[in-house]
């Protein structure tokens, strides 16, 4: 994890010194000063500081799924290793996990190899595994903060760039490659290359039709897709004070698509009640002691950003991406851009070919442009609350003639929540497909995928060429705007639905 | 580890920013449980065009990618940086990487080189111009070299240090075990532990 030397517009070093590589500056150093979150957790977490050398820090928290874990158990098997904290590792399965017929041999054999690997692995190496089938199964980036590991303060890893999802915790989190997997799992450390921080601070409120994805594409369209790249950003002001733990969540999860190094927010009684009673949440004085801990989890008042960005809440929309990667996006209510109007000679080109892969004209009202898929799900938008805004939505209408709606709840648990509370019934009952967790077409690795020009409105997090299947076009939507666009047949959000419901007595 | 200290070879100009590890190896290709057989994968995608660069029957054997700004973006997967290998790729070089991509990058002893975009576009030229030229990464030097190019580039020096002696990182960080055990021992008891109670 290292960061490039290319900052964005206004960034500035706050020591004076050079940013190139070749220079270490550690979080602490020459600050007598406060500290931000991110410097607080980082510094916590130190094992070992030497002059020229990154930080070794410990992780207090290793997720793993089936993709990304195999070569890493090869390598400590070669090497006749152990995981070093089994009671700080946990793995699940969801990347390549089908979401119909679970409950018989899967039928990819590629596939299911993959997953006989993850767990004959985590019964060798003594990995608590939940596996498809079992009712903890689901997004590892759902899973863990729905079993109370994910708290504030911990440093979180998992082979998964979207790990940054659980700094929405005021933790530190971040994506890794296999490599660092190994690492970690067979010494609970890894050296780090010092970071850059950066506060995006969003003032005022945000609307009643304006979601956490809205926010956060507004911000990936604003700094761009390198735009992070070496920061941390922590996500802050009053009206991300305001969001649940769900919304951040999304905020934070979306960090790593403006190539930030992680996300934060800090901690707050929000934090602390989402995390109470949950399985794995501290007991009796290990509570108070945690709280204690948690509430010194803030940036100070003196403490500076390397970089700092803020948004009026007040400005933002609902948001939608028009292009192939998320930071190519813009109002719904605004035009498919033309690419001669880019300055950048680079960002016009990447422009040209995004409408071409997308297949849309400059000028083209985004409104306008029709769907054949609507997919809810994914580590960004596949949680209880994305569920119930996209059923809110949908009760007493229907999916539009022609358009296929998948609906992949994020766990098993948070499937059993919205069962309980009858959304799968809106759902079916609207015409959407009801299916079990997993990643499921955000990735398109197990079979729910878009065929070679098929077009899709998606609350996941990447709308690259060929990601949901090979040749599938990908807008990036909240869930609101999925619903809506899948009543409409267009992209659209709930504010364009006529009030043509049909009256259910409750 | 492999070591790295320099590598000539001929280049693939790849004119594209924001280039994804999706598009470098596609998340059909992460079914599969080894770190080798990636290379059919790399660029899946684009090698179905007959024109794309990679396919050029000049191309042939090239070892240096030199790659527009954001190369790397999107999913963590360790395959993109294996494809690349696998392919035969030495060094790739861009003005602008993503995070988890040059750290992968730098695990596996692919060099990736930060350069300019100015000198990029140089590297660029020079290539297209004639695709026998051959570039010259030199991590001993810390420079790259081709005909009129010669452009200084930097790496952390822990990171160089490791990629010149081919170390493998988890031997290094086990010789601080005592700091391990002693940070354990000092951790509060109310951290988060997995073994279900």
């Amino acid at each position: 994890m290292e960061r490039g030397t290319a900052a964005p517009p206004g960034s500035r070093d706050r020591t004076g010194t050079s940013l190139e590589l070749g220079r270490t500056k550690h979080p602490a150093e020459g600050k007598a000063m406060g500290r931000t979150l991110a410097e607080k957790v980082w510094d916590d977490h130190i094992v070992r500081r030497a002059e020229g050398e990154p930080d070794l820090l410990f992780i207090d928290l290793h997720l793993l799924h089936e993709v990304t874990s195999p070569q890493a158990f090869d390598g400590l098997r070669k090497n006749g290793r152990r995981v070093r904290r089994t009671d700080l590792t946990i793995a699940t399965e969801d990347h390549n996990t089908p979401t119909l017929d679970i409950d018989k041999p899967i039928a990819d054999p590629v596939s299911r190899t993959q997953l006989e690997t993850l767990r004959r692995n985590c019964a060798e190496f003594g990995v608590r595994l939940h596996p498809l089938g079992d009712v903890e199964q689901g997004v590892v980036h759902v899973v863990g903060p729905q079993l109370g590991l994910t708290q504030p303060g911990t440093t979180v890893v998992c082979g998964d760039s979207h790990t940054s999802t659980h700094g929405a915790f005021g933790a530190l989190a971040f994506g890794i490659g296999t490599s660092q997997v190994e690492h970690v799992l067979a010494t609970q450390t890894l050296p780090l290359a010092p970071f850059r921080t950066m506060a995006v601070t969003v003032n005022g409120e945000l609307g009643d039709d304006v979601t956490a994805k809205d926010l956060i594409l507004a911000v990936i369209a604003r700094i761009g897709t390198g735009g992070g790249q070496g920061y941390v950003i922590e996500y802050r002001g009053e009206a991300i004070e305001k969001l649940s733990m769900e919304a951040r969540m999304t905020i934070c999860n979306m960090s790593i698509e403006a190539g930030a190094r992680a996300g934060m927010i800090a901690p707050d009684s929000t934090t602390f009640d989402y995390i109470r009673g949950r399985d794995h949440a501290p007991q009796g004085a290990d509570w108070d002691a945690a709280v204690e801990y948690w509430r010194t989890l803030r940036t100070d008042d003196d403490a500076v950003f390397d970089h700092e960005v803020v948004i009026d809440a007040a400005e933002l929309a609902p948001f939608v991406t028009w292009g192939t990667n998320p930071g190519q996006g813009a109002p719904l209510s605004a035009s498919v851009p033309d690419p001669a109007a880019f300055e950048d000679a680079s960002e016009r080109f990447a422009a040209e070919k995004a409408l071409e892969y997308m297949g849309l004209a400059p000028g083209q009202p985004l409104r306008e442009i029709p769907v054949d898929t609507v997919f809810v799900g994914s580590c960004t938008n596949g949680r209880i609350e994305d569920l119930r805004a996209a059923a809110s939505v949908l009760d007493g209408r229907s999916v539009a003639d022609g358009v296929r709606m998948l609906v992949v709840p994020g766990s098993v648990r948070v499937a059993l929540e919205a069962v309980a509370e009858g959304l799968d019934k809106v759902f079916t009952g609207a015409g959407a497909e009801w299916r079990h967790a997993g990643c499921s077409m955000c990735l398109g690795m197990n079979p729910d995928q878009l065929a070679p020009g098929e077009r899709s409105a998606s609350t996941s997090n990447r709308n690259f060429e060929g990601r949901q299947g090979k040749g599938g076009r990908t807008h990036l939507v909240s869930p609101q705007v999925a619903a809506a666009t899948a009543v409409l047949g267009h992209l659209a959000s709930p504010a364009d639905l006529v009030d043509d419901r049909i009256a259910v007595e409750a | 580890m492999e070591a790295f200290t320099t590598h000539t070879g001929r280049a693939v100009p790849l004119r594209r920013s924001n280039v994804d590890t999706d598009q470098i190896i596609p998340a059909h290709w992460l079914k599969k449980v080894t770190r080798d057989g990636f290379e059919d994968g790399l660029f899946e995608a684009w090698r179905k065009d007959p024109e794309f660069v990679l396919n050029r029957p000049e191309r042939q054997g090239s070892t240096v990618l030199v790659a527009g700004p954001d190369f790397g973006t999107g999913s963590s997967r360790e395959h993109a940086v294996w494809a690349l290998q696998n392919y035969g790729f030495k060094a790739v070089i861009s003005p602008r990487f993503a995070d988890i991509f040059r750290g992968n990058s730098l695990k596996n002893g692919l060099l990736t080189v930060l350069l300019p975009q100015e000198t990029v576009e140089r590297l660029w030229q020079i290539t297209e111009a004639d695709p026998a030229a051959e570039i010259t990464v030199d991590l001993v030097a810390r420079e790259v070299r081709a005909e009129g190019v010669r452009a200084a580039f930097e790496l952390e020096e822990n990171a160089r240090w490791r990629l010149m002696e081919g170390l493998d990182d988890i031997s290094l960080t086990l010789q601080n075990e005592a700091a391990i055990s002693a940070y354990e021992a000092s951790r509060p008891a109310f951290k988060p532990r997995t073994a279900r109670a």
